[in-house]
């Protein structure tokens, strides 16, 4: 359970943002999770909903958008998503063209993506 | 005064801050030549066996320093400074992982002319495996009492290695465990892993281990020169 951890990372950025933005309130946060990046989306929700009390985002929604995990074949150009990681498409053999040369372009992300704030004025 | 909604692009990295303690270390290391390895297992899979075991071999050549990283207690530090390494320990208080900043804050206690700093993780095969502590080499550990099934159930931890030790392999003759399996599936979902198959009591792949160690740090220390 290290989506606290990462949660009070989060507010950090949260508190940091809002000010430079002259924000009263955040009243959405928006963020983006891969399905690779060790956060589960059910833990990071409940952390962030415990977290949230009596910050600037106390009463705030969260939106996560989850990130596929996908490759991209260096060989023939290809790209490929992957469902997880027992799905048969998470390899590191192009199923197009049978080279190993595979990189991993996404599904490691952990970002906070956007806020929706109120300002006065 | 009347309120107006708007919407910030932020896209920022939530572990940003975790990565950029990570890489100072990370560059405070290679000015010092250290080569720091950072350990993940879940508990009792053997970090701490497997450490004596390496410390006691290397020692003989290099100098060698270990952090140990545990929830509470002094016990795995203690057992490193039995064998006359130094040993510092970093109790987490609850939590389930190491952080860049728990290691900066003891840094300066590092003599700058170790040759490997081990960092022992918490013993814990999810969390530690999202938080860079600025080390030069990741090793993932899994011994045989785990069972062969266990890279593609924790992936994060093997992808992000680049060493998987299996550890134990004294017990193999008395567990169904497939060696074969467990390496294949561990290279499925990281093709560049190197793999060693190691054992504490009998001392198979210790030297290996060892030997890999040494050219890692002389490639490295040739590579920053």
């Amino acid at each position: 359970m290290h989506e606290m951890s990462i949660v009070a990372e989060l507010f950090t950025i949260i508190e940091e943002q809002a000010r430079q933005a002259g924000a009263k309130k955040v009243t959405k946060v928006l963020v983006l999770i891969g399905e690779l990046s060790g956060v589960v989306p059910e833990l990071f929700r409940s952390a962030f909903h415990s977290y949230k009390k009596g910050t600037i985002a106390d009463r705030a929604k969260l939106e996560m958008k989850i990130i596929k995990i996908k490759f991209k074949c260096h060989n023939c150009g290809k790209e490929i998503t992957a469902k997880n990681l027992m799905d048969k498409s998470f390899s590191y053999v192009c199923p197009f063209c049978g080279s190993k040369e595979m990189e991993l372009t996404s599904g490691r992300e952990l970002y906070l993506e956007k806020l929706e704030i109120e300002t006065e004025g | 005064m009347e309120k107006s909604k708007k919407e910030v692009l932020v896209l920022e990295d939530i572990l940003g801050s975790n990565k950029k303690i990570a890489s100072s270390i990370r560059k405070k290391l290679d000015e010092k030549g250290i080569l720091a390895v950072n350990l993940l297992s879940s508990p009792g899979s053997g970090k701490t066996s497997l450490l004596e075991k390496i410390g006691m071999r290397l020692n003989q050549r290099y100098r060698i320093g270990v952090i140990e990283g545990d929830v509470e207690t002094e016990r795995d530090a203690e057992r490193i400074r039995k064998l006359g390494l130094p040993a510092w320990q970093i109790t987490t208080h609850g939590a389930c992982h190491l952080e860049a900043r728990m290691l900066a804050r003891i840094f300066d206690q590092i003599p700058a002319d170790l040759d490997f700093l081990f960092i022992e993780n918490v013993g814990n095969l999810v969390c530690p495996a999202s938080f860079d502590l600025g080390e030069t080499l990741r090793f993932v550990l899994l011994s045989v009492p785990e069972g062969d099934d266990k890279p593609k159930k924790y992936p994060e931890a093997f992808i992000t290695s680049q060493v998987f030790v299996l550890t134990k392999g004294d017990l193999l003759p008395y567990l169904p465990f497939d060696v074969e399996r467990v390496v294949r599936e561990a290279l499925e979902i990281n093709p560049k892993l190197k793999v060693f198959k190691t054992s504490a009591v009998s001392g198979e792949g210790i030297e290996e281990l060892c030997s890999f160690l040494e050219s890692e740090l002389k490639q490295r220390r040739a590579k920053n020169a």
